[in-house]
């Protein structure tokens, strides 16, 4: 039977490529949807991990979510040092990461934080970042870069790079004053951490000497070798990640930072507002998914369609085989064999389209929209839309191949 | 026992009044051959239909080779046409897009004949038909009329039947692939021992076979058309 559909199918060559094309298009869609869907939801909710709470300005809890982990935007406001260093000198707090936004290099943004940073952050399921080469910074003018910077700029350790200020790709004002070295490259991670340049506070203090308001009153070049350089204390910071000692104490000490006295101050739990954040991103997902399952089952109707007005031009063929012997039942499985051949092989060819566009994009879709995506799609939901594509498929042809079964089940033997 | 027994033989379309098929009485014998004349509209191919069990007779017995084909479940008189019954139609005997090998193993395999006995039997039976036996990785439908029609007997005969049926089989040829057709299924079918009974309108053929029957005459409603007509 297996030769006879792929001989018959083969016979019908320009309907069966067609459509063929249809189905391998709506199944691309379909794939690839859901792969980008589950790849941003993966590579989103990994972005921060084991962090208790996430300390900034007074703003909404995505606001505060975006410029400090996912780099997007700009702070509204900053927290002095003094706050700063109330809270870490809370009896509850293990451990406090400072982040201080605002800088630029060629589009990339600086991040300045101490080395707590290197020993306390964690993402994906806890993992801690490891160096790919070279060390944490030890200098106010040494900097640590992600995986995307060094690939993207071809930088490598002992390089010297200049930050810009503010954070467009092009900057007219260049900290060119103050260069730093490079003196690690971080692991890729998956996660913004590869597209940030990080510096110690001290180094964003350095380079701010002489600049009030975001404005540079005066052009104070200190020596590269200033002893002084390392003493710089900073007055203010944009963001603070908080490990507690206890699990138990968050609730509480969320509430101490949110009613903070002398600051207004936000303290949020990362893992609700990723789910919050995910959440606003998610419906558009939702839609994105209605569309592309919309898109399917058209063309899976497209095949039930050219097999039943394929019946007309095989009326005689399938006369044939009841006359030599075949049961009604034997064309019902070929007409179901035969869309099932096709359906699965478009799932196959579609899952390639994917495989390959993927492969083709990946290096931009990361570089633009910080998405890294795999290129071999092998999570269970994507097993499941090619599965339950397959099986819509044979469901709709029982269309065509009931009316087959019947149409079969009595006639005159005829030599039309 | 007779190859063919009909007694009171009745077939009514659904949704049609009187009866296409009336037949009394008809008998033939095993090994015999006979011409059945018949008009189109005579009910021929709806009398082939009940035959092969494509159809199910409305009243009456059709004993084939001492079966009843009226008291067969659907699934059985499919399983009989495939092992006892061989047909050859006018045209469209081959399915279009498989080697003649294909065709052939196709029909073997209803009866779960193995590939490689019905390739056998396959080479024998072009051999007999004067068919080069290199046509049989041929596609079907790159053959002449003429050497279709002759793959056709070897197609009804592959699961060695003990009835052949053919339905104008000659109509499609001219006259020297009839002449030449006809010799051939003459000889194949003394060969291999089996009934054969062949439709056609053409009463020129009658010479080929043992007895000859003119179907408005055994099947009383054409004759009641005709009368009313």
């Amino acid at each position: 039977m297996l030769e006879v559909a792929f001989n018959s199918l083969r016979s019908r060559r320009g309907s069966v490529m067609l459509t063929l094309a249809s189905l391998t298009i709506s199944m691309a869609i379909v794939i690839g949807v859901e792969h980008i869907r589950a790849q941003a939801e993966n590579s989103f909710v990994r972005t921060v991990s084991g962090v208790d709470l996430l300390v900034g300005a007074r703003t909404s809890q995505i606001n505060l979510l975006l410029y400090s982990v996912f780099r997007i935007g700009n702070a509204t406001n900053n927290i002095t040092w003094q706050s700063y260093e109330d809270i870490t000198a809370r009896p509850e707090v293990a451990w406090s990461i400072p982040f201080s936004l605002g800088d630029s290099h060629r589009g990339y943004r600086v991040l300045g934080t101490d080395s707590q940073y290197f020993e306390h952050f964690r993402y994906g399921d806890e993992q801690p970042l490891r160096f790919s080469d070279g060390e944490p910074f030890t200098h106010p003018l040494h900097a640590v870069i992600g995986s995307e910077v060094a690939r993207a700029l071809e930088y490598q350790v002992g390089q010297e790079v200049v930050l810009s200020h503010g954070i467009g790709s092009t900057s007219f004002v260049n900290h060119d004053n103050l260069p730093f070295t490079i003196t690690g490259v971080l692991a890729t991670t998956g996660t913004p951490v590869d597209r940030t340049v990080h510096v110690s506070l001290q180094g964003i203090e350095a380079i701010h000497l002489g600049w009030q308001n975001g404005v540079q009153v005066a052009r104070l070049s200190p020596d590269r070798s200033d002893p002084g350089l390392t003493e710089l204390e900073p007055t203010q910071i944009t963001a603070l990640l908080l490990g507690l000692e206890s699990p138990m104490a968050v609730f509480g000490l969320q509430r101490a930072i949110n009613n903070y006295p002398s600051e207004a101050l936000s303290a949020i739990l990362p893992g609700v507002a990723l789910g919050e954040l995910w959440q606003i991103i998610g419906t558009l997902e939702n839609l994105l998914s209605v569309i592309s399952i919309l898109v399917l089952t058209a063309s899976l109707l497209g095949l039930s369609t050219m097999l039943l007005s394929s019946l007309r031009e095989r009326r005689r063929e399938l006369a044939l085989y009841r006359a030599i012997g075949a049961r009604p039942s034997f064309i019902l499985w070929l007409i179901e064999l035969e869309a099932f051949a096709m359906v699965s092989i478009a799932a196959l060819f579609g899952y390639l389209v994917v495989v390959a566009g993927v492969s083709l994009t990946q290096g931009w879709l990361s570089e633009n929209f910080a998405l890294v995506i795999e290129a071999w799609p092998s999570t269970p939901g994507i097993w499941l839309y090619m599965g339950g594509s397959i099986l819509a498929g044979v469901l709709l042809t029982l269309i065509p191949a009931t009316l087959a079964y019947f149409r079969s089940l009595g006639h005159a033997l005829q030599s039309l | 026992m007779p190859s063919l027994k009909i007694t009171n033989l009745q077939y009514v379309w659904p949704e049609a009044k009187v009866p296409t098929i009336d037949i009394p009485e008809l008998q033939v014998e095993r090994k015999d051959s006979v011409f059945l004349q018949g008009a189109s509209g005579s009910g021929k191919s709806t009398l082939l239909g009940l035959l092969a069990g494509t159809l199910k007779a409305t009243g009456g017995t059709l004993e084939i080779l001492g079966t009843d084909l009226t008291s067969l479940s659907p699934r059985q008189r499919d399983r009989f046409r495939a092992e006892h019954i061989g047909i050859v139609f006018q045209q469209f005997n081959l399915i279009p897009f498989l080697t003649v090998l294909g065709n052939l193993q196709l029909a073997a395999r209803f009866v779960n004949q193995s590939g490689q006995a019905a390739e056998r039997r396959a080479r024998e039976l072009l051999e007999s038909l004067r068919l080069d036996p290199d046509i049989l990785d041929r596609r079907a439908d790159r053959l002449s009329v003429g050497q279709q029609q002759r793959v056709a007997i070897a197609r009804a005969l592959i699961n060695e039947p003990e009835m052949l049926l053919a339905d104008e089989p000659t109509s499609a040829l001219d006259s020297e692939a009839r002449d030449l057709f006809m010799q051939l299924l003459m000889s194949v079918r003394e060969a291999t021992d089996c009934t054969l009974i062949f439709a056609s309108h053409d009463g020129s053929l009658a010479r080929y076979f043992d007895s000859s029957l003119v179907l408005s005459e055994v099947n009383r409603s054409a004759h009641k058309e005709v009368i009313g007509a």
